[in-house]
């Protein structure tokens, strides 16, 4: 686990040096803490010794102050609304003396620790809807702070906590009701609205028609059906619509409709000559970062360019590729069979942290291994679907492998602590 | 409790399977059944330099370069590395101000973007740049000296046979199934651009690594794909560039043209348009401004009046008349008529310069006393020829020898855009005259006027087929490419002889007599050269321009056609000034000066004299010059 770990690091940092790496002397580089490798390269070496004392900590210490930890987490995103500093458009970074921070980051997993904390309570009824809204508030609470503090891809990062929740007895109803709607606002996006509303309506009349002698004995079906065909038409006619105008800022509009392969429905009599340039301008950046990444990673092809051979990522067509863009290094160096062998990584990591949740014989265990896993499969998932161009573009670093300090931390420091964890499961049941 | 839940974490084991499955198959596609993200990211990160080589060097028949390259600097400028450079330094060097600094900086940027460098000034002026390559420091990295090859034409000379090169535009790219690119240079007229596959030489291609700024940060692939730029290859003309000098000298301010050609080869020794122009004008950075302003001119300075001048030959074209009639068989040399003043042959009577009986009494008398009666009887003869059996016949069988001779046809010369002039075809007086035409409505066809026009090329070479008695060579300026090869085919149409007589060589001899005695006892005794035996024909053209929306008749064009030695011709001339009276006038004095210059090497004093005075004398009708006034007042005042 740890060995994987290690990998990931070094294959992220080798990234980071395959795509900022000018031509200065190699080793002078890495001790000259001025380019982004080195800086990497010391967040691994105070990554290590973080894991090092997670490690000697005794396990009991983090299901005491789990809730500790989440309270501090709390006040450090609400000390961000004083005294952030503005980088790249988000409101979310505390800086002090030469170091940044983001709690957002931070406090997924202090939400994770809270969260399995309060699942874990003896007497613990998960099925009471009064237990799911508070779990489900400690997990939104932090959401809400990233929202306001402009940093919706790490807010959608706290949505995959009802994994979690799903694991430990959330009605599975909740999930359903979830995708479905998740699939109704894509279909929203996709068909042209009046025609969706008739399919919907058209499926709600077959089902009718099919169910019919079930809905003579039981009258409750058919007024589910309606119900159910009323919110559906309702959510893809109005609450979408509202979500995109009122809720969503309009780059974010802007991103999602790239990766639709749409162009934005805005009525462009009601905005004045300017705000149609900077529309267009938008238009033009947020499709240009997913067509340049797309470019980089299919000229990759079988067995890729070769690492710092990449013409596209040793060049800079792609933006932001050391923090959010970073999968394109690999993939344009190593090609499918790279890309293959990474994700292959992942994956492995992924479903060794569910064997491992599932070995726990207490339930804090248990629900934190599946925090960390369902985090980690979110963003790696967002992430390297964002950089081919199936997910719209949402800034969250790839896990281990992206340039930044906090998100490095938050990540190892998750997976220690599940390590130290996993070394006592033996113990007694908590 | 814990075990309650057991079997979902198989579904979400299968959920992260899935989610990985889907990014999968989308690098499939991506990676693996795309090929045109691999385009894509090439023209993202690659570029294409095309290296030029150096084009040919064109020499003259002496081995003296006549059209050469040389090194022009241009200062450049990097707009991002702009701070901290001694603006005002660089003002006052450029003896420009600050507003305009900043205009051009701006331009600049908008012209080629932030982070390339573009040109600031270019062509800088030999002083300029030396003051500016002892201060360029100064301005390091903001500004910098770049050479730039331009093409150089050290005699001044030549324009109209050399030609320029210029960017290809679209036309060209398109026409060439874009060989060439846009930005390249390539000849346009001339030389330049009949030798152009020759004289280029071979691209060479380097492929370079480009950033996001489009910035070149190093070669592709180690230069795998590169190929090496091959130096274009020199030709050698049978241009005389001091016949050419002198020949242009001569032309000054005035409108006409003289063509010199070596009989035996069909090498042309000289070829002047007048008004001419520098041909550096055309090579440096004001091209296009200098262009533009030649191409109002109404004088037409671009024009080569030597193969695209169209003029009607006048008398010039009597030894042609002779030899036809001589090869049909319908006169023999000693042929001649009485003549007193007038051709009375058709109805209406076509002047004769001379009245004293007996000056037509044979061929050779005829010939130097132009006889006007004489030529048009004798065409009549030949297209009244009873063995041709009607009109029609005898004048096609004329038409044939005319464009045999090489008359209303290209010649194919070695220049681009060359014109036929004009031999009518039956079709036309057909027309005209509801086919009812006979030898009379084209009489004057004999004498060269009516429907008949040839540019001084023709001419010129007329008077080789005289000098050699019955062939020609197509006319050419190439003699030689360097290192020849059997690929190159380009020459090979100037090796071909015509033969287009079967007229003895003793019945020429009395042809080049007569000529001979024009020069010596005729209309043309300003040709004549100490020592030397010239056969030659004036020229008095009738022509007719459009001024102010009428046809008027307008001062006779002057001509002049010859060779000299008789015994054995080195050069034939012609030489022909628009609008300037009798041939003997101008023109004569003008081709015995080339001939003397090119046979001798050397002209005497009394000579130079003579050059000098017509090189000052100027004759350019005054509506050309009306023209060409209003329109600089108009520019003018457009503006001031």
């Amino acid at each position: 686990m740890v060995l994987l770990y290690m990998v990931l690091v070094i294959m992220g940092i080798a990234s980071i040096f395959a795509t900022t790496y000018r031509d200065e002397a190699v080793i002078k580089g890495f001790l000259s803490l001025n380019t982004d490798y080195s800086r990497q390269l010391i967040y691994f070496i105070l990554c290590l010794v973080i894991g090092s004392v997670i490690l000697l900590t005794d396990s009991k210490f983090f299901t005491a102050t789990a809730n500790l930890f989440y309270g501090f987490g709390i006040v450090l995103l609400l000390l961000v609304f004083p005294f952030h500093t503005d980088v790249k458009g988000t409101e979310s970074i505390i800086r002090f003396s030469g170091f940044q921070l983001q709690p957002a980051e931070l406090c997924k997993l202090f939400a994770n620790l809270a969260l399995a904390k309060y699942l874990s309570i003896p007497d613990m009824n998960f099925k009471k809807l009064r237990a799911q809204v508070i779990a489900a508030a400690i997990v939104l609470f932090p959401a809400l702070m990233a929202i306001m503090q402009s940093e919706t891809g790490l807010a959608l990062v706290y949505f995959s906590f009802f994994l979690v929740m799903y694991r430990e007895g959330m009605p599975s109803a909740i999930l359903l009701i979830a995708f479905s709607l998740a699939l109704l606002a894509v279909l929203t996006l996709l068909i042209n609205k009046d025609v969706l509303a008739v399919l919907l309506t058209v499926v709600a009349a077959l089902s009718i028609n099919e169910l019919k002698l079930q809905i003579k004995r039981n009258r409750r079906l058919l007024y589910t059906i309606i119900v159910i065909w009323i919110v559906a038409v309702g959510f893809q006619r109005f609450a979408v619509p509202y979500i995109f105008s009122n809720v969503l800022k309009p780059y974010q509009v802007q991103r999602i409709y790239a990766t639709v392969g749409k162009d934005m429905e805005v009525d462009e009599s009601t905005m004045s000559e300017e705000d149609i340039k900077k529309m267009e301008d938008r238009k033009k950046a947020s499709t240009y970062n997913v067509k340049q990444s797309k470019i980089a990673i299919g000229s990759g092809g079988f067995l890729g360019k070769g690492l710092m051979k990449g013409t596209q990522t040793r060049y800079d067509f792609v933006p932001e590729q050391r923090t959010d863009f970073i999968f394109c290094t690999i993939g344009e160096g190593f090609g499918f069979m790279g890309s293959i062998v990474f994700l292959g990584l992942y994956l492995f990591l992924l479903l060794r942290i569910i064997t491992m949740a599932e070995r726990q014989r207490s339930l804090f265990s248990r629900a934190y291994a599946y925090g960390v896993a369902s985090v980690l499969f979110f963003h790696i998932f967002i992430n390297i679907g964002m950089t081919i161009g199936i997910v719209p573009v949402i800034g969250i670093p790839l896990p281990f492998m992206s340039y930044g300090g906090t998100s490095l931390v938050t990540f190892t420091a998750m997976l220690f602590i599940l390590i130290r964890l996993d070394a006592d499961r033996q113990m007694i049941l908590r | 409790m814990s075990t309650f839940n057991q079997s979902r974490q198989n579904f979400i084991r299968l959920l992260f399977l899935l989610a990985f499955l889907v990014l999968l198959v989308r690098l499939f596609f991506l990676q693996l059944t795309s090929k045109q993200y691999d385009i894509l990211a090439l023209d993202n990160a690659v570029s294409k330099n095309v290296i030029f080589p150096d084009r040919g060097i064109i020499f003259d028949r002496k081995g003296r370069s006549i059209l050469e390259n040389t090194l022009t600097y241009d200062l450049m400028i990097n707009p991002t590395q702009l701070k901290g450079i001694d603006t005002a330094g660089l003002c006052k060097i450029l003896n420009i101000d600050r507003e305009e600094f900043r205009e051009r900086v701006v331009a600049a940027i908008l012209r080629n973007g932030r982070y390339r460098p573009s040109v600031f000034e270019s062509s800088l002026p030999i002083e300029l740049f030396v003051q500016l390559q002892e201060n360029i420091f100064r301005f390091d990295p903001g500004f910098f000296l770049q050479e730039r090859p331009i093409r150089s034409y050290p005699y001044k000379a030549a324009a109209h046979i050399l030609g320029y090169v210029g960017e290809v535009d679209s036309n060209i790219l398109k026409k060439t199934n874009y060989y060439y690119q846009i930005g390249d240079y390539m000849g346009l007229s001339g030389l330049e651009r009949f030798y152009e596959n020759i004289l280029m030489g071979q691209r060479g291609v380097r492929y370079l690594l480009k950033d996001n700024k489009n910035r070149i940060v190093g070669p592709y692939e180690k230069g795998t794909f590169d190929s090496v730029a091959i130096a274009g290859r020199n030709l050698t003309t049978y241009i005389d560039i001091d016949v050419q000098v002198l020949a242009e000298r001569l032309l000054k301010n005035k409108l006409g043209a003289i063509v010199a050609i070596e009989p035996q080869t069909g090498g042309i020794i000289a070829m002047a348009s007048g008004p001419t122009y520098d041909p550096n004008l055309l090579a440096g950075s004001l091209r296009r401004s200098n262009f533009s302003s030649m191409l109002r001119d109404t004088a037409r300075p671009l024009f080569n009046r030597a193969i695209k001048g169209q003029y009607p030959p006048g008398s010039t074209i009597k030894p042609m008349g002779a030899l036809i009639a001589l090869d049909e068989g319908v006169i023999t040399p000693e042929y001649g008529i009485s003549c007193n003043g007038a051709y009375f042959g058709c109805r209406r009577p076509i002047r004769c310069t001379h009245e004293t009986p007996g000056h037509a009494s044979n061929l050779r008398l005829a010939l130097a006393n132009s006889c006007n009666s004489y030529f048009s009887h004798i065409y009549r003869l030949a297209v009244d020829n009873p063995r041709l059996d009607g009109t029609t016949n005898g004048y096609l069988k004329w038409k044939n020898y005319m464009n045999s001779f090489g008359m209303g046809v290209r010649l194919g010369v070695d220049l681009p855009s060359e014109d036929r002039g004009l031999i009518a075809d039956t079709s036309f007086y057909n027309r005209l005259y509801n086919r009812y035409w006979n030898s009379c409505t084209n009489v004057f066809l004999g004498i060269g006027q009516g429907e008949m026009q040839a540019t001084p090329l023709q001419m010129a070479n007329m008077m080789c087929i005289i000098a050699n008695k019955g062939y020609y060579y197509t006319p050419h300026f190439v003699s030689s490419i360097e290192e020849e090869t059997s690929r190159d085919t380009i020459l090979h149409p100037y090796q071909v002889k015509h033969q287009v007589t079967s007229i003895p060589g003793s019945i020429y001899d009395i042809v080049q007599l007569g000529m001979q005695d024009v020069i010596e006892s005729g209309t043309g005794r300003v040709a004549r050269i100490e020592g030397i035996a010239v056969a030659g024909k004036t020229g008095t053209a009738e022509n007719y321009g459009i001024i102010q929306g009428r046809r008027e008749k307008l001062k006779d064009h002057s001509w002049f056609v010859c060779f000299a030695p008789r015994e054995n011709p080195k050069i034939a001339v012609a030489v022909i000034v628009e609008n300037a009276g009798f041939g003997a006038t101008w023109a004569g004095p003008m081709a015995g000066l080339i001939m003397e210059k090119y046979l001798k090497d050397t002209l005497s004093v009394e000579r130079w004299k003579e050059v000098e005075r017509i090189e000052s004398q100027e004759i350019i009708l005054p509506i050309v010059k009306y023209k060409r006034n209003r329109l600089d007042s108009l520019r003018r005042s457009k503006n001031d």
